[in-house]
């Protein structure tokens, strides 16, 4: 079991420091990933999903941000503390990373195959003739047709849904362990978004690579994952099978969130639900529980104490002072 | 680590399944759209054309005289004014000035790229430290750059001309020898240019590096010096390009400057602005000593500014102009 560990996040805390004051973007995310498992992170816009990403690949620009605190042992070895070489060598090659907008994700100037054999030549250590082969191959595993002649166009003669498969193309040239992505389908149609998702899914059937898929979307997360992380302003508040989630969610958030979800047997004439309030102010230090003001069950220990994640059930863990299964308060 | 069994991945069913969204016709290239919205720029392309010939004009002039003509003193005929033994006349010592300044030219125009090159390697690589690192760099590099910009650049480039120009030796350069003073004027001219090419480089970084095709190339891996130079650079290439073309002018208007004033390319070695200088005595009795020089200074500068203004129309992405 504790070999099949591949991701192991502790503790890890990344704030901004801004004009205005201190942004506390993660506030002690923990949890771990096994070799080839399908984990969703779901949360509201702002909430750190996408920071908590690129922190562990140290993508956040320092200044102005900051990794206060925590580890990330990824095969064995701490990301947050490793060199700047050594995390070059990690990014596109065992952890792969693909964007929201592929649109602005690819350089303009470069031809797709040019973007495409970067990965291959830096970390495979190709030259140009068989890094070229690699990619024919590649683009032809995401099913991007006429992959040879494709090769010298440049982005703007694809589409937004080809470039995202372009995009997977780069992230998974080097076969990584692991593949990041980054809200992937947000920024396209539905079509092509259940396109995007089958590919994915079938590449890392095939690959054997854990995903972790990022999004505010519980529907397309229920399609994906096995275990979703429910973040809200920087905490992981809930952390359960996808089933569990769904049926049995022991987060006042989590199921505020579903309630919100829109549903096609609901009857037209009632309106969408929506939670009350909005995130709190991230510049504020954390104190009591986040969603305290917007949680119809607060009680006074919600305002003063974060609620540590505990384990309520089999692989399911919440942080909530109040037990929602049997409503006993801790 | 060349990882040699890569494996071979099958498309699934679902993956080749994929809507065609090509275009009827192929797109244009970037590089074809500049070219049509340079071809419409009539100015730009007479300034091109002019050029050309200029250039042919000096270059090709070596064929039909040697250098030996252009240093050629021929006392007994002095302040000559055009005749058929010499269409554009002589100068003060009796050389010929048509032999001269195709001989000036070459240097004149040598003069006006190389010094171009020195200022955009210095300009490049002085706002790209600065606008992609940002941080003390950044502070340290633009107060250094400031600094140069604050000294009038005319009372520069005559210290730094006369400074230099102590005694340096004669070089030897594609079969011809050169004062050595063409150097120093080449490394003035672009030691005091760079600054207004550092901050515009500078400026497009700080733009560039924002966008997510950074950060994307960043989370492949790609070495920062690649990022810079293969990533962010090719993305600021127009402003470059079209400030490097306004340099050439530039260089070439300066040139004419300090050799005017006598401290730039040291006799014999003729330039079109060192020819000027023996003619400030002449202004009224024989026009043609500065007359010749005078116009093709003219001409290769207002040609390289029209093709720079072409350039800068053609290159910008936001031009509206199709």
């Amino acid at each position: 079991m504790e070999s099949d560990l591949l991701l192991d996040v502790k503790d890890l805390r990344t704030c901004f420091h801004i004009a205005e004051g201190t942004v506390h973007a993660v506030n002690g995310v923990s949890f771990s990933l096994r070799n080839g498992e399908t984990l969703g992170l779901v949360g509201e816009s702002g909430c750190g999903k996408s920071v908590t990403m690129l922190s562990l690949l140290r993508l956040i620009a320092i200044p102005p941000g900051e990794i206060v605190s925590g580890e990330a042992i990824f095969e064995g070895r701490d990301l947050l503390r490793m060199s700047d070489a050594e995390i070059e060598h990690i990014r596109g090659n065992k952890i792969g990373m693909v964007f929201q907008d592929p649109m602005t994700s690819l350089n303009p100037v470069l031809t797709i195959g040019h973007q495409l054999c970067e990965p291959l030549r830096i970390h495979l250590g190709m030259d140009a003739q068989r890094a070229r082969r690699r990619a024919v191959q590649l683009l032809e595993m995401v099913g991007i047709p006429d992959a040879e002649h494709r090769l010298s166009d440049y982005p703007h003669q694809f589409s937004g849904g080809m470039r995202q498969r372009v995009m997977i193309a780069m992230a998974l040239a080097a076969e990584p362990s692991l593949l990041i992505a980054d809200e992937p389908t947000t920024a396209l149609d539905v079509t092509i978004q259940a396109q995007i998702v089958e590919l994915v899914q079938h590449l890392r059937a095939q690959m054997n690579m854990a995903v972790i898929w990022i999004t505010h979307d519980l529907g397309v997360v229920a399609e994906i994952a096995e275990r979703i992380l429910v973040m809200y302003a920087g905490f992981i508040v809930e952390e359960a099978m996808v089933d569990d989630l769904y049926e049995d969610s022991r987060h006042p958030y989590t199921r505020a969130l579903l309630a919100a979800l829109p549903r096609v047997d609901r009857r037209r004439d009632q309106r969408l639900r929506s939670i009350p309030g909005a995130p709190p102010n991230l510049l504020a230090a954390p104190k009591g529980c986040p969603f305290a003001a917007r949680c119809e069950l607060a009680f006074d220990r919600c305002q003063v104490e974060m609620p540590p994640l505990r384990t309520v059930a089999t692989a399911h863990q919440s942080a909530c002072w109040i037990d929602l299964a049997t409503g006993k308060k801790w | 680590m060349a990882s040699e069994p890569l494996h071979v991945i099958e498309p699934s069913e679902s993956a080749v399944e994929w809507r065609p969204d090509e275009l009827e016709t192929p797109p244009l290239t970037l590089g074809q759209l500049a070219w049509r919205r340079f071809r419409r720029h009539r100015m730009a392309i007479f300034g091109g054309v002019v050029l050309i010939l200029i250039v042919l004009y000096a270059f090709g002039g070596m064929l039909v005289f040697s250098e030996a003509d252009a240093n050629f003193v021929e006392t007994g005929a002095r302040l000559q004014p055009p005749s058929r033994a010499h269409p554009f006349g002589t100068d003060t010592i009796g050389r010929d000035i048509l032999v001269r300044t195709i001989y000036g030219g070459q240097i004149s125009i040598i003069i006006g790229l190389t010094a171009m090159l020195v200022e955009v390697f210095i300009g490049v690589t002085i706002g790209a430290l600065a606008g992609y690192f940002g941080g003390k760099l950044d502070s340290i590099l633009m107060r250094l750059t400031e600094a140069v910009l604050v000294i009038p650049q005319i009372f520069l480039l005559l210290v730094m001309a006369k400074y230099f120009a102590q005694d340096i030796p004669n070089i030897k350069f594609l079969g011809r020898t050169f004062s050595g003073s063409v150097l120093v004027i080449i490394f003035v001219i672009g030691a005091t240019t760079w600054p207004y090419l550092a901050r515009i480089v500078r400026a497009q970084f700080l733009s560039v590096k924002e966008n997510d095709f950074i950060l994307a190339a960043r989370a492949t891996g790609t070495p920062t010096h690649e990022i810079i130079f293969r990533h962010i650079l090719p993305n600021s290439i127009a402003p470059i390009i079209v400030s490097a073309t306004l340099s050439v002018a530039a260089a070439i208007t300066l040139e004419a400057y300090i050799s005017f004033l006598g401290l730039g390319v040291r006799p014999p070695t003729a330039t079109w602005g060192n020819m000027l200088e023996g003619a400030y005595n002449y202004v009224e009795s024989a026009w043609w000593l500065w007359f010749f020089p005078g116009l093709l200074i003219a001409l290769t500068v207002l040609s390289i500014n029209f093709l720079g203004d072409g350039l800068r129309d053609a290159l910008d992405p936001h031009s509206r102009a199709v």
